[in-house]
């Protein structure tokens, strides 16, 4: 297997991205009609949609927690999201791995005691991979949280970082993923308290450059809290102009 | 499913409390693991049996001939399987849990990801014919850190296990019989080795409930009160059954002896500082050393029982 170059010389990425930026991250807030919160997130091109419904009665009695709102999370891959059609599984190790993370990630986040005996379903759906799934689901279920005004201690930001020859790079795209030399990290912070939520990591880092890698990342978290916060804010500020006429 | 029965608040309280004064129930220190224990099975190679503390994990190799991936021709395969048996622990029962899916993936991401394995040596003949091995992972007993005795029963299986030996003259393949032949022993690059750290934080609620004058209900409400100061957080390393169910995060941290770090997994749960984790990853880099000599001992495990046939 030849090996391909993922940064030229000039210090410029595949994309033609630099190596600390960002793709172009778009999203939107109150997409779906039924749902009592939804977002459409894109970054480069990865694209989800989140859903969120509740808090609602348990559809599963016996799930229900005497002291504190479940989460469920769903998460699909359309057949369509990558080049070639491929439809997976629901067993598929690698989406159940990203549907429990986003539930473990926000069970912390939700202040789930004000809801007792109810329930949280969040659905996401990846409609196209260019990688970076997991942080650009995290963002989705954020906005979509957000959106459906259930209350958090904060936004959780999601972003990912690797290690290509001796630079630490930004957001990576499905061809850096895939490729067994790079690192492939993935945090979530809570942009507030810089605190990490998430953290995961694979393929060989070695430990002392794991402190530029991680910082880089929270670094791109906080770029995508702020475009995230003007969406809200943007949002919310039409909902009120709505309402006031 | 079948709701796992949650230690009783008395239990946690009390854990607590231990943990605040640098005390773990079962006498360790914060940041001492538990004694690892790994048995290998005479009978055959590639059978490992780890221990620690009352956890149990038997991890076993085999091999097969099978045709490779079109898009990697000249690289054999690597398949790790996940037993999870009610045997261990009555939350296993069948369906996947997200405890199930941690370990799986972690596994997966700790020997396969970082291509600890060299599978372009298992290539028998290009795009035609490779070996493919496979890791069975059964998880015995369940008390805590099965995913650290997990990938220490693979690596460890893998490095004593030996595959028969083949020749290729023309077209022609011979596998020939381990009687026939010195089995061969796989190619390792590196062995990764698992450590993982559960948090705890401390509220004063907690902490105020020795007094106990009011007893159990005043302790209810506040330990579920999110509101409530947090004043402490704490980090053990190889927590128990009781500790994972305490705790209020885990982070798994993969490292070998090239000071690579070469998975993390930390799924949720409660928020970290990046000092902690740094500190939590040099740490496992220490703690990891004396158990990459132990993995490496069962190569040399494996020979001399051969020689001794």
């Amino acid at each position: 297997m030849s090996r391909q170059e993922l940064l030229s010389p000039e210090g410029l990425r595949i994309d033609g991205r630099r190596a600390n930026e960002l793709r172009r991250t778009v999203c939107k807030q109150s997409v779906l009609g039924k749902a009592d919160g939804s977002a459409y997130y894109e970054q480069g091109n990865t694209k989800v949609l989140a859903a969120v419904y509740g808090p609602r009665e348990p559809r599963i009695k016996s799930a229900a927690s005497f002291d504190r709102a479940t989460i469920r999370v769903e998460f699909n891959v359309a057949p369509f999201s990558t080049s070639e059609r491929r439809k997976r599984n629901r067993g598929d190790k690698r989406i159940l791995e990203i549907a429990s993370a986003i539930k473990q990630t926000f069970e912390a986040a939700i202040i789930s005691t004000v809801f007792p005996r109810s329930q949280i379903d969040i659905y996401l759906h990846l409609l196209q991979d260019d990688g970076g799934n997991a942080q650009a689901c995290i963002n989705a279920t954020t906005l979509a949280l957000i959106d459906a005004g259930i209350p958090m201690t904060d936004y959780i930001c999601a972003c990912s970082a690797g290690f290509i020859d001796e630079t630490p790079v930004l957001d990576l795209n499905q061809v850096e993923e895939a490729s067994f030399e790079t690192p492939d990290l993935t945090i979530a912070i809570m942009p507030r308290s810089g605190k990490v939520t998430l953290l995961q990591m694979e393929s060989r880092l070695q430990v002392d450059r794991l402190e530029d890698t991680m910082a880089l990342a929270s670094e791109g978290c906080k770029q995508i809290h702020t475009i995230m916060d003007e969406v809200v804010r943007e949002n919310t500020q039409d909902l009120v102009t709505k309402y006031g006429d | 499913m079948v709701r796992e029965v949650e230690p009783s608040l008395n239990e946690k309280t009390f854990l607590l409390q231990a943990l605040h004064q640098g005390l773990r129930l079962d006498g360790r220190s914060p940041v001492e693991r538990r004694e690892l224990e790994a048995e290998v099975n005479p009978q055959d190679l590639g059978v490992v049996t780890v221990r620690l503390g009352q956890t149990k994990v038997t991890a076993s190799v085999s091999c097969e001939i099978v045709r490779p991936f079109p898009d990697r021709p000249t690289e054999g395969l690597l398949v790790i399987a996940s037993e999870f048996g009610t045997m261990a622990s009555p939350a296993f029962d069948g369906q996947r849990s997200d405890e199930e899916v941690f370990i799986a993936r972690h596994v997966d991401k700790t020997l396969r990801r970082s291509r600890c394995i060299d599978l372009e040596g298992l290539c028998i003949v290009a795009g035609e014919k490779v070996w493919s091995i496979r890791v069975d992972l059964h998880f015995l007993d369940h008390d805590g850190s099965l995913l650290d005795a997990a990938c220490f029963a693979a690596i460890s299986a893998l490095t004593h296990f030996r595959r028969p030996d083949v020749s290729v003259i023309g077209e022609e393949v011979t596998v020939h019989s381990i009687e026939e032949r010195n089995p061969v022993p796989l190619g390792i690059h590196h062995y990764p080795i698992c450590i993982t750290f559960a948090f705890f934080e401390l509220r004063e609620a907690t902490l105020n409930n020795t007094s106990g004058g009011e007893g159990g209900s005043g302790g209810a409400a506040t330990a579920a009160d999110p509101t409530a100061e947090v004043i402490q957080q704490l980090c053990v390393v190889d927590p128990t059954l009781l500790e994972e169910q305490a705790c209020k995060g885990r982070m798994s941290v993969s490292i070998n002896s090239h000071h690579e770090i070469c998975a993390i997994s930390k799924a949720g749960g409660m928020p970290l500082d990046h000092d902690l984790i740094i500190e939590c990853s040099k740490h496992a880099l220490k703690m990891a050393r004396p158990l990459i000599t132990k993995a490496k001992s069962f190569a040399t495990s494996a020979t001399a029982k051969k020689a001794t046939k």
